[in-house]
């Protein structure tokens, strides 16, 4: 992998040449994200996600294995034992705070990832695999994030669980029986805890796991740049250090402020406050909400509120909030304009930044309770999602005409006059 | 044709959600929410200041100590505490010895079992929880015209609103305004509920706790008006649910400051190695 002017690896201590022979681990980090990985030079911030989101996981996993030591997944004492792990532990209000806003930390930074992504087109050819990878790691993320929120065990944890498990009795037939078997009861109870605890543990892992092979994927072509234009020789890439990890180094430091802020002097501001009050299966809030990196993908569920072709509406929007991501996996296939890059995408470029509203629109109607006109403005935002990309982005991709390309990486960092004409990059 | 396949059915598929959503949009309801009595009257908490507020913000212990006294002297008659252990209360600023007074001192006692292994109950110590004042949600019940008072321990974290929300609770309540009457003929609060329109029905099962000038008398001297000690329960309230605010505005503080140090030099040295490459 990686391209022929990549530094090469040479371990000038003899306990490294050792170590080289035997096992080289070393060798692989120092291809992987090191000197030898060369990156195109005019990588922009927007760059800077993948290795915050990396950085995130790895909080999430430290931060939770400490919670884990104090934690106990039983219905009875559960919410008791956060309180516990807060007000006794040394630093375990810390640790629970740093846990629950690193949550929100990691969506913030991945949600960011994705639309960089969708803006510059990465999901496109060579890096398909890439952003397959991707999908499945946003979709383990969303199943560990569901699962550690139930583990408080109070009020929203027991109806976002009952809610949510309850998805799959909207299918015919089989949908109850399912539903029991991976509740473990007719309801979320110990047995759901102990499994949803389980899992909550094991899970990051797995997305540990098919994080490297995003990353295995992610060298097999190298990264893509702004341009969307592929690396053409050496004067269009530097190596990964020293020059973009000092980059995501000053990235880090800005994730890690913001971060701070929130945890240390707004720790509860993301939560709901119902999830204070220990989980009450004889009392419904008045209001269910999932945490805010759902909301867009609740109100989707939402705003099917019509038995469509004697279909019940709960089945649809069941159906419709599954698909708004599987779609995703075929986005590479959708969209099939040669040019990757919004920046030469005149068209493309408006659509783009619809969606992002039209994802901001649904969040907001996922928070807000289902009633009047929020329930008319979540049908429309869907409705956008779902055109945009199953209708606009297979007509925009055939008929848009693109801005010409510049010639390589470096003319266009060195401003020099593109000469191509819309050609494929 | 092959490679049109996705697109050609991510088309219909696509066709088919929207289908279903623009008979939503156009064959059901959207309604405004019904106009109700409390969509009317509910009012939002007032607007109170506490020492614990801000990113400096640090608790006022005298203050702290005059809400626990008026938790003791009316709230705990029905309110629990439950995360809450005598010995904490040495972090508002009362002595050991305090701490182990008010523990023996305290109203309700703690089960235990005598030499003989039968139940019985005995004087609180420092290490104890706080005694709830009822045995059970059912006695609780029994006692309160069959509503359950909420565990105070977390209060303020479990309200919209918090602490403030606690405060106008505690000092909102009034007659029925003539004009809920007239608007809403059956909206007059039903028998053994007390018109509020800070909660969110209007109607709260908990009588005015706080009802006369003077009903605890502080020692430090602060005059006990009905505001004064719903402040300061509130402010307790704050404590209760998040004691280790200072540390955690303290730390924050540290943190904050070194980062942002730390990332002005993470800067630099980004700077400093990019300066010779164009990009």
């Amino acid at each position: 992998m990686s391209f022929p002017w990549a530094n090469h690896y040479a371990p000038k201590h003899p306990l490294m040449r050792w170590m080289d022979e035997k096992l080289p681990l070393p060798r692989l980090v120092y291809n992987a994200v090191g000197a030898g990985y060369p990156v195109p030079r005019n990588l922009n911030y927007m760059w800077n996600f993948g290795v915050l989101a990396g950085a995130a996981l790895v909080i999430q996993i430290i931060t939770g294995v400490v919670m884990a030591m104090h934690y106990a997944a039983n219905a009875g004492v559960a919410f008791d034992s956060i309180e516990h792990t807060v007000r006794d532990v040394n630093a375990g209000w810390a640790m629970r705070y740093a846990h629950a806003n690193g949550a929100s930390m990691f969506f913030i930074v991945v949600y960011l990832h994705i639309f960089r992504g969708l803006y510059y087109g990465s999901y496109k050819a060579p890096r398909e695999m890439v952003w397959l990878l991707g999908v499945v790691i946003f979709l383990l993320m969303m199943a560990t994030a569901f699962m550690g929120y139930v583990l408080p065990w109070g009020q929203m944890s027991f109806w976002g669980a009952q809610v949510i498990t309850g998805f799959f009795s909207a299918i015919p037939v089989v949908g109850e029986p399912i539903r029991e078997w991976l509740l473990g009861g007719f309801a979320p109870d110990n047995a759901a805890l102990n499994r949803f605890f389980s899992l909550h543990y094991l899970l990051p892992f797995v997305i540990a796991g098919v994080i490297i092979l995003h990353i295995w994927a992610l060298h097999i072509p190298g990264s893509s740049n702004p341009t969307g234009v592929e690396v053409k020789g050496p004067q269009d890439t530097v190596p990964f250090h020293p020059y973009y990890t000092a980059k995501d180094g000053f990235g880090l430091g800005v994730f890690l402020v913001i971060f701070s802020i929130l945890m240390f002097f707004a720790p509860n501001a993301l939560g709901h406050p119902d999830n204070y009050i220990p989980a009450n299966p004889l009392s419904t809030p008045a209001h269910i909400v999932p945490e805010w990196y759902f909301w867009p993908f609740y109100a989707i569920l939402r705003a099917f509120t019509f038995n469509f072709l004697w279909i019940p509406a709960k089945l649809w929007g069941v159906l419709a909030m599954f698909g708004a991501i599987a779609l995703l996996f075929f986005l590479p296939w959708i969209d099939r304009s040669p040019v990757r890059s919004a920046r030469y995408r005149p068209m493309y470029k408006w659509f783009f930044w619809v969606l992002v509203l039209d994802v901001f629109v649904l969040g907001l109607c996922g928070m807000k309770p289902p009633e009047g006109v929020w329930v008319l403005l979540g049908q429309l935002a869907a409705i956008y999602y779902f055109a945009h990309f199953l209708i606009i982005l297979p007509i925009v991709s055939a008929i848009e005409r693109p801005l010409p390309l510049p010639m390589s990486i470096t003319a266009s960092v060195l401003g020099e006059e593109p000469a191509t004409t819309g050609q494929p990059a | 044709m092959g490679r049109l396949a996705v697109p050609f059915v991510g088309f219909i598929v696509g066709l088919g959600f929207i289908l279903a959503l623009l008979c939503a949009v156009f064959f059901t309801p959207h309604d405004a929410p019904e106009v109700t009595a409390a969509s009317v009257f509910h009012r939002e908490p007032k607007e109170i200041h506490y020492a614990s507020d801000g990113p400096l913000g640090r608790f006022d212990r005298q203050q702290l100590q005059r809400g626990f006294q008026v938790y003791k002297e009316v709230c705990s008659a029905c309110h629990s505490l439950r995360l809450v252990a005598f010995r904490d209360l040495e972090e508002i600023g009362f002595s050991k010895p305090e701490v182990k007074a008010i523990a023996k001192g305290w109203a309700v006692e703690v089960p235990t079992v005598d030499d003989k292994g039968e139940a019985t109950t005995r004087k609180a110590l420092p290490s104890d929880y706080i005694p709830s004042p009822y045995a059970n949600e059912t006695a609780a019940r029994a006692s309160n015209n069959n509503a359950l008072p909420p565990d105070l321990s977390l209060i303020v974290k479990a309200r919209e609103g918090g602490a403030p929300y606690v405060d106008s609770i505690l000092t909102g309540f009034q007659n029925p305004p003539a004009e809920l009457l007239k608007r809403f003929p059956d909206s007059a609060p039903p028998p053994g509920l007390h018109y509020n329109p800070y909660f969110a029905n209007l109607n709260i099962a908990m009588p005015p706790p706080l009802v006369a000038e003077g009903q605890v008398s502080y020692s430090d001297g602060t005059k006990a008006t009905v505001p004064q000690m719903a402040s300061d329960v509130s402010a307790f309230l704050i404590w209760t649910a998040e004691p280790k605010l200072e540390a955690r505005h303290r730390a924050g503080v540290v943190a904050v400051i070194f980062l942002l140090i730390a990332t002005g030099l993470a800067f630099a040295a980004y700077r400093n190695i990019w300066s010779g490459m164009k990009h």
